[in-house]
Order: C-alpha cells, then structure tokens, then sequence
C-alpha cells in the first residue's frame, strides 16, 4: 500500500479496476508463488509486470483471468469477486478482459481473418457486426492486406498482431499481455508495444509482463516488480530494476 | 442461440469429423457393424416372427362332439368357444365338408366306392388361436364342456413355437445391448481424441470467455453424426440386399414356399429406419455428452 500511495493518479481515470489484497497462491507443490500481494490498478492504467523468472508473474496474470483461484486474500476484477464467483459467471467476466500470450496460440488451421472473428463467435456476434468489426481491427494493428494468410505464413511480429488483434476485437476493458515480445526481435517489440500503448490511449486498462529492459526504461509508465512472489516495487514512471 | 451461432457449431462439428479422419471412419465403421448386425437381426427375428406367426395361425384345436348330439347344443357350444379372448377365429365344419375334404385329400376317384358316409360322426369345429401359448388353458376349458367328445390340439408344436419366441427375444436384446455398449464405447473414444486433438484450441476459447455450452456443442454435434452417418450405411446396404437375398431363398427353397411368407422390405424399414437412426444418432448424443461432460469442464 505505500508504494501505491505515493502514485500520482489521473484525475479522470481514478476508478479501481483490479484490486488484490492480501493475495497469496500457493500451488500444491513448492513454495507459494505470491506471497500477501497488494495490488490496485485504476480504468486507464498501463502497467509493465517484471520480475525474474519463477517471480509469480503468470501466476498473477492466471488470477486476474480466474484461469487459477487464490489461496487466500481477496481479488476483484471489474467489480467481479473472483474468489467467489460462480462457475457460469466466468465467461461472461472473461468477455470483457483481453489475453495476449508469448507464444501467440493463434488457431494453426485458420487464416488471420477467422482467427480474429473466431473471437466474436464465441461471444455470438452477429455476421454483420463480425464482417464489419474484423476488418476494422485488422486494419488499426496493420493486417489489413494479409487477411486470408495462415498463421505459419506469417512473421512473428505478424502473428503476435494478429493475437492482439483477436484479444481486442470483443472492445475489452482490461488487457492482459504475459511476455508478448518475448519471440520477436527488437523491432517487432517495439511495434507491438506501440500498439499496446495505443490501445491504452484509447481507454484500455493493459497490464504487460515482460522481460524487456530497454522497453520498460524508455516508455516510462508504472512498473511493479515481482521477487520471489512478493511486490517489492511499484513506481510510476519507473524503470527495469537489476537484480544482484 | 443465434442463428449464425447455430450454424458455426454445425459447421464446426463437421471440422471435427474431417479433423480427426481415421477416429471419426473407425467409429462410424463400428457403429455401421453394429447396426448392420441389428438390422440383420431385425430383419431375420422380424421375419422368423412372421413366418412363426403365419404357422401359429396355422395351429388348431379341433373339437368333435358327442355322438347325436343336437344341432342346437352344437350352436351353443361354438357360442361359447367364440367368446373366449384367446380365439381369433372358430370355424365349423360339417361332418359331409369333413368326408368331401378327406376325399379329395386322400382318396380321389377311389372314393365312388363309398355310399354312406364314414365320417358321419365327424362334424367339428376348428378353433384357431390368436396366441399358441394360451392352448393348454383352452383344451382343458373345452373338454369340460358337456357334449365335447375329444379335443385334438397339437401341443408339441405351440410349446416349441412358443419356447422358440422367448429365446428369440432374449438373444437379440442380449446382443442388442453389448453392441450399444461397444459403440457408446468407441464414440466416446473418438470425442476423447478430438478433445485432445484441440485442447490448445479449447483453452483459448475458454480464455475468450466461451460458456461451456458453446465448447461442448461441436463435439456433441460430431458425435451426433457419426452416428447418423453410421446408421445411414447399413440401412442402404441391407435395404439393396434385402430383396437379392429374399428372391434367392425363395428360389432355392421353392419347395418350402407355402411356409415360406416374408416382410417386404418396406415392412422392415418402416420400423427399421427410425429405430437405427434413433439408436445410432442416440449413442452418438449419450456418448458424446458424457465424454464432453467429464472432460470439459471448462
Ligand atoms: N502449475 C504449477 N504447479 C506448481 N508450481 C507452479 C505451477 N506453475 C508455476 N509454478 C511455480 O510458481 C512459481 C511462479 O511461476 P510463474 O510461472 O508465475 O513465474 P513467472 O514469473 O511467470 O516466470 P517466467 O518469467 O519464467 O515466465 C514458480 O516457482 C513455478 O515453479
Ligand atoms: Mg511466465
């Protein structure tokens, strides 16, 4: 809570989206991978994750997408309570939260257009709305010419548009992203993160673990590093914290 | 469900079959087998019915009555066979019918050497049943009868006749219930690999917020056409053999042709069209729910 208290916030943008308190998880085995967790984060925040690997930053992420429950302590995600929240409840609350992983987990058997309207499928659009949506995105992370493609004749930093491109289709609120440069080179990093920093412009809440040093010192945005399942820093503007 | 929903799901679980080629053919060949040997079954066990039926009706008590016994009382008596439930039909033969169907039977034109009739006490009535295996009951019923002389009845033939329709139902719901088995088995096997097969795909549905309804229709819609297809192929495949097969029987068995009387095929798949399509689509549904139910929980 200290550190969050010296966090000057956006006048406009102070309403708690994510809010964690107390959290500990604890897989079966081993050591709990977060330990007493604080963590509040205001509609319209963009937040890098960093820690050293085991640090408990997926652990993290798979909370917040209630892929995994806490152990014990309390979560909330846009105004869910997501350690008590009801089994056919989820994926209404998962319709409003974005995931982008390292490895893309694009469908291989689809092209870059049904990979993307594949996601308003499951949410039960309309063909109207997904003929009109699909391109739209598709145009706005740069895709626009290579919609028929399959995944696999596709660069990474192109595949990785396109996950992004399915994770924001559905308009989340919050966006969550677990290593999304992790596979591109440094060029394509950067593009991705410029999406990722436009999104936010646009009102989206995006939370980004990585391990990408140079990105985090040059974008200067609030920076929570994660040791050994514990917060120890959390600082507006920060920068990539060196471990040893 | 939205209409574009509906059909998404449809269209995906067609994928699923074509995704996972040899699982799918593997299922459908067995519930093809399965269902062919039902129908086989059916159409034999049908036809053994019918034919088992004709020789039933076939099946007669006769009844001889008294020495000058008054034609009143013999009126009487048919009255009374006639209102029991177990006949389907009484029929009275004169003793002079009796002597002229003997004749023509037996004796042909040496019968001109007769000028009385030596069947004069053979007047009868000839009762048919609609359930051989109620006989014993009647022949006891109809020899306490006052005027009765003698009951014939053909006893030997209703007990095997009836013997024979229980063991008959026995061993098809018998083999009918291991064939379901093993089919529910095998597309539950297949809808396990095809789960797998996508797990990756799943997740990230589910990570989209997929309700479990709209993950588990695909598969519950695949199943559903295996077994569809797999009821389809022996209906086609017995409905050509049928008549080859029937015409061929009765040819080489001409001599048996007064016994001989079968279904026609329309017959058969009147009850055999709905029950395969209902038994191969209702394995295809139960084995697919249950696989789906235990192995996504989302
Ligand atoms: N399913 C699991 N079962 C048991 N332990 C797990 C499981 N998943 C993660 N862990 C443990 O929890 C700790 C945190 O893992 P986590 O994946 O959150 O780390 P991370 O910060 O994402 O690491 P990386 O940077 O390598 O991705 C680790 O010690 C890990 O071994
Ligand atoms: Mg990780």
């Amino acid at each position: 809570m200290s550190a969050r208290g010296k966090r000057r916030r956006a006048v406009s943008e102070n309403t708690e989206i994510i809010s964690l308190n107390k959290v500990c998880k604890a897989y079966s085995t081993g050591a709990p991978a977060l330990k007493d967790v604080d963590l509040h984060i205001n509609k319209g925040e963009f937040v890098f994750i960093v820690g050293d690997s085991g640090s408990g930053k997926s652990t993290l992420i798979k909370l917040l997408l209630r892929e995994l429950t806490i152990t014990s302590g309390s979560i909330n995600v846009m105004g869910y309570d997501l350690a008590r929240i009801k089994h056919r409840k989820i994926p209404k609350f998962r319709r409003n939260i974005g995931i982008v992983f390292q490895d893309f987990r694009l469908l291989k058997d689809r092209n870059v257009y049904e990979n993307v309207a594949f996601a308003q499928r499951i949410i039960q659009k309309s063909n109207k709305e997904i003929k009109k949506n699909v391109p739209s995105i598709l145009a706005i992370v740069g895709l626009a010419g290579k919609y028929k493609a399959k995944p696999k004749q596709l660069s990474g930093g192109e595949q990785q548009r396109v996950a992004l491109a399915r994770a924001l289709v559905n308009k989340p609120t919050v966006l969550l992203a677990d290593e999304p440069t992790g596979n591109l080179d440094p060029k394509n990093s950067w593009e991705i993160m410029k999406l990722l920093e436009q999104i936010n412009e646009n009102g989206t809440t995006v939370l980004v673990v990585t391990h990408n040093r140079e990105i985090v010192n040059a974008m200067q945005k609030r920076v929570i590093t994660l040791k050994k399942g514990v917060i120890v820093s959390d600082e507006e503007k920060g920068g990539y914290i060196d471990e040893d | 469900m939205r209409i574009n929903t509906f059909f998404y799901t449809l269209r995906q679980g067609f994928r699923n079959i074509f995704r996972n080629k040899w699982f799918t053919l593997a299922s459908i060949a067995t519930i093809s087998a399965c269902l062919f040997l039902f129908g086989l079954f059916y159409a034999v066990v049908s036809n053994f019915q019918h034919i088992v039926k004709n020789a039933e009706q076939g099946v007669s008590v006769t009844v001889f009555f008294q020495e000058g016994l008054e034609d009143s009382r013999i009126q009487e008596i048919g009255e009374m066979i006639a209102r029991r439930t177990e006949v389907s039909n009484v029929h009275f033969v004169s003793a002079e019918e009796a002597w002229e169907s003997f004749k023509a039977d037996y004796l042909g034109e040496y019968a001109d050497g007769f000028t009385e009739n030596p069947l004069a006490d053979s007047a009868n009535y000839q009762i048919y049943l609609s359930d051989v295996s109620m006989q014993p009951a009647l022949v006891t019923y109809l020899e306490s009868i006052e005027g009765v002389r003698k009951v014939n009845r053909s006893e030997v033939t209703a007990r095997t006749l009836t013997g024979v329709n229980a063991l008959v139902a026995y061993v098809s719901v018998g083999i009918i219930a291991i064939l379901l088995a093993v089919s529910i088995f095998l597309i539950s096997n297949t809808v396990t690999i095809g789960i797998s097969v996508r797990k990756e795909e799943i997740n990230i549905m589910k990570y989209i917020g997929a309700t479990d309804f709209f993950v588990r229709s695909p598969f519950v819609i695949e199943g559903m056409l295996i077994g569809l297809i797999g009821a389809a192929i022996p209906l086609g495949i017995i409905y050509l053999l049928y008549n080859i097969v029937m015409e061929y029987i009765v040819e080489r068995f001409s001599a048996l042709s007064h016994l001989l009387s079968f279904l026609t095929v329309e017959q058969i798949f009147n009850v055999l069209i709905p029950v395969s399509i209902g038994i191969g689509v209702g394995i295809g549904f139960f084995g697919s729910i249950t696989t789906v139910r235990k192995h996504l929980r989302v």
